[in-house]
């Protein structure tokens, strides 16, 4: 401890902090969105970047950004760590982000109650907290198109659907295959509720995070219970090894359902044996729409992308897809409620409560078809969207249901409840004092 | 030439027995001193506090904690982060049921419930030594982990499973949870950290210090000396589990705020502790932090100090150089002196006491 070491420390406080500063220039609207490219997630985290950033890229290489204004968009790399995440938040903050997009549960439950006080608003799309669905407790968190309780209703509906209705449910069982981490348990509360009004029984298959890419075990009591229905819920690494196992102990694939997340790459290689298999989604996969295909012709084909071309419109990329779009489409709305060209984090937020994505609006973003229309409130920031089921076809993935909206009257009990628990648990939670815009 | 005893004289066995007997060490501590407390909170921006400072001080405490256990009494450790992970539960439950009294006690406090589990699960360590003791307190870490997902009574039913930091105030200030300023955190912070570097460095300074020395040293000499190794080693528990019990609440309380502890206090966290005070320097207290510095603030000052210096790498590419570099330097300190940093700042030290002339 002598004056070496204080000038070593003086030197590289100056150093550090230092680069805090740059702030984004005025002439552009800056994204810092997180990004998991390396560790046991980034099987599910490279599509999702891959097509948050080849969409940005798109807006700017066609339209020169939005309403003018060029995106400058940068990814931070979390590897899906909670801490690396703070850093991405603490980055973006500093860097002046318009929105900030965690892609972890952990992320997001860490950045909620600092969002009010930073003027950040949370995009969480179909994860993270159930709870922040409630606008008029979460005014600054928003968790469209559908909360994992939705999911969890619709996956009862579809079944329900194929066994002749709710009250053939009763006698059967259902498995919930699931990671032990907050994530993997979100559905439970509404399986259990249900199984006590349907009598049908419900067996837990928890996987702890690091036993995810081995599962044999846990398909071994699948085999014995002979559950009559799984249900997944599953991230990274843990998709393709559930698939893999549940085909090799040759449970019925057609009678195996996962929640949104798994994509090609995490069937492909079971391939034929998955056939059946089926993912509870929002929005269609394919090559064939013109957005799609511009990136392919303005993005890709002009070197501006990295991702390879016929990645374009898969499942997980064509999520990534969707994120972007709704944070485009709020960039938009804000424009449009504020007057401004470059916006701020609060005017994404009231974009983002004004949103209104219609058919029609679909059509002109070149993704007819792609997904229902989205529409959401000052009340409302989840929509509850409707969900179908995509079905593997042993080399792709077939769209072969209607879409089913989510049980919302059974739902949005549970949603007022936690947001009401959440601002009791957290003493001194501020309740809204944000104005509600009118949609343009 | 700047840095020498000479012309000090000692005159008193206090004096002589000092931890920092040079003059130019207690002007230097003064000045790192000074920087911690005024020139950071004034100077350096939220970034640099919440994701270069804070980690540091918390992992300096975990890492001063896990080196009293396997740096000065010779027992290794793999459960550090389930000891962090008992004190941030711990922590929760007690504001929880009790909200009126004050944070900064339920912290400090929360490290006895982490001694007592720490001392339950270093039972063993009298039979066992070495690898054996590492592989039980392994199974610490796993059983405590499991106990932080599947007890649903710890995280007060939350549907998340996470910890969710209450507001919580010290005159009227806020110190915890989302409106408490990060300046305010980081001089609690601060503050709990040099006070128990403190108390550390009386410890093993003193009697207790020797004994856990002579432990280390040679467990069957310290026995024939009348040192009663149950009781020693069982110290030597209680105290790293407290440390790092008081670590984990303050990780999860006062830097994180709020957490997914499964996550926080998975094994991984252990594994680098330990690095930590192997780099830094077993047996060292200035090595914890410098072992600190080195596992948790370097990636951080990589990964967004480089792009910030205008060389162009971002996201999973600066992820991954980081893997690299880091790897790197841990190799190359460790042929370059295997007793850690604290060895070569000692070295360091040494040299300069008579620079320039070498005789």
């Amino acid at each position: 401890m002598t004056l070496k070491k204080t000038a070593l420390g003086l030197a590289l406080a100056g150093a550090i902090g230092g680069f805090a500063a740059p702030a984004a220039a005025q002439d552009q609207i800056y994204i810092n969105h997180n990004s998991y490219r390396t560790g046991p997630f980034s099987g599910s985290g490279i599509p999702i970047g891959d097509g948050v950033k080849d969409y940005f890229a798109l807006l700017n290489a066609r339209d020169g950004g939005i309403g003018g204004v060029k995106i400058a968009y940068e990814e931070c790399e979390t590897g899906y760590d909670t801490r690396k995440s703070v850093e991405c938040y603490e980055q973006a903050k500093s860097k002046g982000t318009v929105i900030y997009a965690p892609w972890s549960t952990g992320a997001a439950l860490a950045a909620i109650p600092r969002a009010h006080i930073d003027k950040i608003p949370i995009l969480s799309m179909a994860y993270g907290l159930s709870a922040s669905a409630s606008g008029q407790t979460f005014p600054w968190v928003f968790n469209p198109p559908v909360t994992y309780w939705d999911g969890a209703s619709v996956f009862l509906r579809y079944i329900a659907g194929r066994e002749g209705g709710f009250d053939k449910l009763k006698g059967k069982t259902i498995g919930l295959v699931h990671l032990d981490a907050p994530f993997g348990k979100e559905p439970i509360p509404v399986l259990e509720a249900f199984a006590k009004e349907h009598g049908f029984n419900l067996k837990l298959y928890p996987i702890a995070a690091s036993e995810m890419q081995n599962q044999s075990s846990t398909w071994l009591g699948i085999r014995r219970d002979r559950p009559d229905w799984i249900y997944m819920m599953g991230w990274g690494a843990m998709n393709p090894t559930g698939i893999r196992e549940a085909a090799r102990s040759g449970f019925p694939m057609d009678k195996f359902v996962s929640v949104w997340w798994p994509g090609e790459d995490d069937v492909r290689p079971v391939g034929a044996q998955a056939k059946g298999f089926k993912v509870l989604t929002w929005h269609q996969v394919g090559q064939t729409f013109p957005a799609m295909q511009e990136i392919q012709k303005l993005v890709i084909d002009k070197g501006l992308s990295q991702t390879p071309r016929d990645k374009v419109g898969e499942h997980i990329y064509g999520k990534g897809i969707y994120e972007a779009v709704m944070i485009s489409e709020a960039i938009r709305n804000a424009q449009k409620v504020t007057g401004k060209k470059v916006v701020n984090g609060e005017d994404v937020r009231r974009g983002l409560e004004t949103l209104d994505i219609t058919a029609e609006r679909w059509k002109e973003l070149g993704l007819e078809g792609f997904t229902s229309p989205l529409k959401l409130s000052c009340a409302d920031h989840n929509g509850a969207n409707p969900l179908f089921i995509l079905e593997w076809d042993g080399t792709k993935f077939v769209k072969t249901s209607d879409p089913m909206p989510p049980v919302r009257d059974k739902v949005q009990p549970l949603i007022d409840e936690a947001a009401k628990s959440y601002a009791t648990s957290n003493a001194g939670w501020p309740s809204r004092t944000e104005t509600c815009d009118k949609a343009s | 030439m700047f840095y020498r005893d000479a012309g000090q004289y000692k005159s008193s066995y206090a004096a002589d027995r000092a931890v920092f007997p040079l003059r130019e060490d207690r002007i230097g501590l003064a000045v790192i001193l000074l920087v911690a407390f005024v020139a950071i909170p004034l100077f350096a921006g939220d970034f640099v506090i919440k994701t270069v400072m804070m980690p540091f001080l918390v992992f300096s405490l975990a890492a001063i904690g896990l080196n009293i256990l396997t740096g000065y009494t010779g027992l290794i450790s793999l459960g550090t982060a389930g000891f962090m992970g008992v004190g941030a539960y711990a922590c929760y439950k007690l504001t929880t049921y009790f909200p009126g009294v004050n944070i900064i006690v339920w912290i400090l406090a929360s490290g006895f419930f982490s001694a007592a589990v720490g001392v339950l699960f270093g039972l063993p360590s009298l039979r066992i030594k070495g690898f054996y003791l590492a592989v039980a307190t392994l199974a610490a870490q796993f059983f405590l982990q499991w106990c932080f997902i599947r007890i649903p009574w710890l995280y007060n039913y939350n549907t998340s499973g996470a910890i969710e930091v209450p507001t919580r105030t010290l005159f009227g200030v806020p110190i915890t949870g989302a409106t408490a300023a990060i300046e305010v955190r980081y001089l609690i912070l601060l503050s709990a950290v040099v006070l128990m570097t403190w108390l550390a460095s009386n410890l093993v300074h003193g009697r207790f210090g020797r004994m856990w020395m002579a432990v280390r040293d040679m467990d069957i000499a310290a026995e024939l000396m009348g040192i009663r190794l149950l009781h020693t080693k069982l110290l030597a528990f209680a105290v790293s589990s407290f440390y790092a019990g008081v670590a984990g609440a303050l990780l999860v309380f006062i830097w994180l705020g709020g957490a997914e502890a499964g996550d926080v206090f998975a094994i991984r966290q252990s594994f680098l502790i330990l690095f930590m005070i192997i780099i830094g320097g077993l047996g060292s207290l200035v090595g914890s932090f410098m072992g600190a510095a080195f596992i948790s603030a370097l990636p951080t000052i990589l990964k967004f100090g480089l792009p910030a210096m205008g060389i162009p790498i971002a996201g999973a590419t600066a992820e991954h150089l980081n893997f690299m570099v880091i790897g790197a330097l841990i190799i190359f300190f460790l042929i370059v002196e295997p007793h850690g940093l604290a060895r070569l700042w000692q070295i360091a030290k040494q040299k300069l006491r008579i620079w320039p002339f070498p005789y």
